[in-house]
């Protein structure tokens, strides 16, 4: 088990850039997740950690040790691949003792090794059957089992739940998470899906168009985007400009056209300066749609007129015109939706909002 | 008719004007070539009709024809082992590189564009006494007198080698085509060096097109008598030599009939072990 460290990482192909100025630091045994949409650079990055692809710049550490002239097949890493890249030739048994052939593992001892791993992810009787004969998932699950039986320093997962379908995807999810809290590797997971991101890690990379836009635990990625990009990419949200008059210890006073004023606290407006022009970020869930008129406590109101339902059953989405903007609000409902066309009051209370500053 | 009795006749109709081609063109002129086989010339020049076995004890029990049947099949396995050799780094090196793989497929298929035969004999304006490589080495004084490089087995193994290399750099290339990248990847992830990365996942993947690339080159090297005949000298004959030699020359189609068919079943044989342990199924991918 070892960190892993990325030092001003670039990479070019050609003149294009992939990676552009990269930090970041994987703390031994945590569960990080690089996020972000397709296209971002997600895969480059875990190919040169992996070493199958060469930094243009920057220096990439594992357990402390420089590691870019370090060939792939020094480096102990358990890989999981998007495509499983199980060895159609070789039965399951042979590809998870595939590594271990190359480690100074006694031969007597390979074959409980692999029964182990076989047992580690619940699969123990299909050792003698070639990967063909497998379901996805299964496929899916020995690909795990040969990644982590080499005891890898690190185990890095290119989007290992992508090519399963829905249900199979969550389950595989939890199946996945036991298993890591349960050996403890450092494990470095790739991602465009948030929920995945948001369910399975303790800290999510979020990126995009090559650079790190937010690195958090998923509450604080999702509560307090640090982006309007981030806002956006987990989930909808909402982002109202706003103008900051002041900002103190215990919070930032915001002043903005749709709602009025608007007292955030200290921890959801870190990311103002001071006074001067803001954003108000309001995510869709927490933008309360209610009756004309009614205006409880503790809730910053204002009236709207319902544009667009999207009624989904347990959920429904609206899309309201508040002034002049368009604003979208994602509520529970037990009983009917409202109409479009009529006119209600949205709501939201002061601590669900954060402030971004203009970009 | 229903659906299922359609889908029964439909191959069948498909199948019949190859049916037809293969029936007419290949089927019945080797029943006659059997029946032929059986007959006797006589000393006047005549073909006796009959049922006389003489042809084949001729064939069966004459060293110099087994001798000269295991010659061929040696310069086939020679060929085919050094088609295998050159030929699957080439193929290695289409199947990974990125941009160019349709110029250079292309490029390998260009040689079919031309008559094997002119092939074939393009190596007389080489090699030959007055060819461009003793013209050549006369001119920069390396030699006084032309060399005599021509109508040796060596030379009939280059022109072997000329006509069969695409065959096998195809078949190779087509089964190392369908071999995913990352397995490598995963592979070397593992601990094994490209080396044996190579070894352990690529090697026995592209296996069935080697094999059918060498059963290729095997067969059609071992039946040619054009090679030998162009860049061959007189003891360079090989089976296929004796038949054209048998039907062409001393015009005794019964002997060359038995000689023809002797060589069929020996190479026939061949094709039903390979088939028996790897499938038709390979070939056909390396030929489409
Ligand atoms: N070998 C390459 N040559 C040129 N450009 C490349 C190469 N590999 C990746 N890129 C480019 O680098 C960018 C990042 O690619 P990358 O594969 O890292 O994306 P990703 O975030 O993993 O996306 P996805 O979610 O679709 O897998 C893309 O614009 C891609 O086109
Ligand atoms: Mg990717």
């Amino acid at each position: 088990m070892s960190s892993v460290t990325l030092k001003n990482i670039v990479k070019r192909f050609g003149s294009f850039t992939a990676v552009h100025q990269t930090d970041l630091e994987i703390p031994e045994g945590a569960f990080v997740t690089l996020l972000g949409p397709s296209g971002c650079g997600k895969t480059t990055n875990l190919r040169m950690i992996a070493g199958l692809l060469d930094p243009t710049e920057g220096e990439i550490l594992i357990g402390g040790k420089r590691v870019n002239d370090v060939p792939i097949h020094k480096r102990n890493l358990g890989i999981v691949f998007q495509n499983y890249a199980l060895f159609p030739h070789k039965t399951v048994a042979d590809n998870i003792a595939f590594g271990l052939k190359y480690r100074d593992v006694p031969k007597d001892q390979i074959a409980g090794k692999v029964q182990d791993a076989l047992d580690l992810v619940q699969l123990p009787d299909v050792g003698s059957r070639y990967p063909k004969e497998l379901s996805g998932g299964q496929q899916q699950r020995i690909a795990l089992a040969r990644a982590i039986v080499i005891e890898p320093d690190v185990l890095l997962l290119d989007e290992p739940l992508s090519a399963l379908d829905a249900n199979l995807r969550e389950d595989m999810r939890v199946e996945l998470k036991r298993i890591q809290d349960q050996i403890g590797v450092t494990t470095l997971f790739v991602t465009h899906d948030q929920s995945e991101a948001l369910a399975m890690s303790d800290q999510i990379v979020v990126m995009s168009a090559g650079r790190v836009e937010q690195v958090g635990a998923p509450e604080e990625v999702y509560n307090n985007p640090a982006s309007e990009f981030v806002a956006n990419f987990l989930g909808a949200s909402n982002v109202i400009d706003a103008e900051c008059r002041a900002k103190n210890a215990e919070g930032a006073q915001l002043d903005t056209p749709l709602f009025g004023k608007v007292t955030l606290p200290a921890e959801k407006s870190v990311r103002l300066s001071g006074a001067g022009p803001a954003k108000l970020v309001l995510r869709a869930e927490k933008l309360q749609v209610m009756e004309e008129g009614a205006a409880p406590e503790g809730l910053i109101t204002a009236p709207a007129t319902i544009e667009t339902v999207d009624y989904q059953g347990q959920t429904v989405r609206y899309f309201v015109r508040v002034g002049d903007a368009q604003l979208q609000a994602l509520n529970m409902i037990d009983e009917r939706p409202f109409e479009k066309g009529s006119a209600a009051t949205v709501g939201f209370r002061p601590q669900d909002g954060s402030a971004l500053a203009p970009a | 008719m229903s659906v299922e009795a359609r889908e029964r006749r439909q191959p069948w109709i498909l199948l019949s004007p190859a049916l037809t081609a293969i029936t007419l063109l290949l089927f019945i002129p080797l029943v006659f070539i059997a029946v032929y086989s059986f007959w006797l010339r006589t000393a006047t020049g005549a073909d006796q009709v009959g049922f006389f076995l003489d042809n084949w004890q001729e064939a069966l029990t004459d060293r110099f024809y087994r001798d000269i049947l295991l010659y061929t099949l040696k310069i086939a396995a020679i060929t085919t082992i050094l088609c295998a050799v050159m030929g699957y780094p080439a193929a290695y090196f289409i199947a990974r590189s990125k941009g160019n793989k349709a110029i250079l497929l292309l490029l390998l298929m260009l040689p079919f564009w031309i008559s094997y035969i002119i092939r074939t004999m393009s190596w007389i304006n080489i090699l030959g006494v007055s060819g461009a490589l003793n013209t050549f080495l006369l001119w920069i004084g390396i030699i006084d007198e032309p060399l005599q490089m021509l109508y040796n087995q060596a030379t009939v193994v280059l022109g072997l080698i000329h006509f069969l290399l695409p065959f096998m750099v195809l078949n190779v290339f087509v089964s190392l085509d369908g071999i995913d990248e990352t397995l490598e990847d995963a592979a070397n992830s593992l601990g094994a060096t490209r080396w044996q990365a190579f070894l352990q996942v690529t090697l026995p993947l592209s296996l069935p097109g080697l094999a059918a690339g060498g059963l290729l080159c095997f067969v059609l090297g071992a039946g040619t008598y054009i090679t030998p005949l162009v860049l061959g000298g007189p003891s360079d004959a090989m089976f296929a030599n004796l038949v054209f030699e048998a039907i062409i020359t001393q015009l005794n189609w019964p002997l060359g009939s038995a000689l023809s068919l002797m060589l069929l079943v020996v190479l026939g044989l061949l094709v039903m072990v390979y088939n028996r342990y790897l499938g038709m199924a390979q070939l056909m991918k390396g030929l489409g």
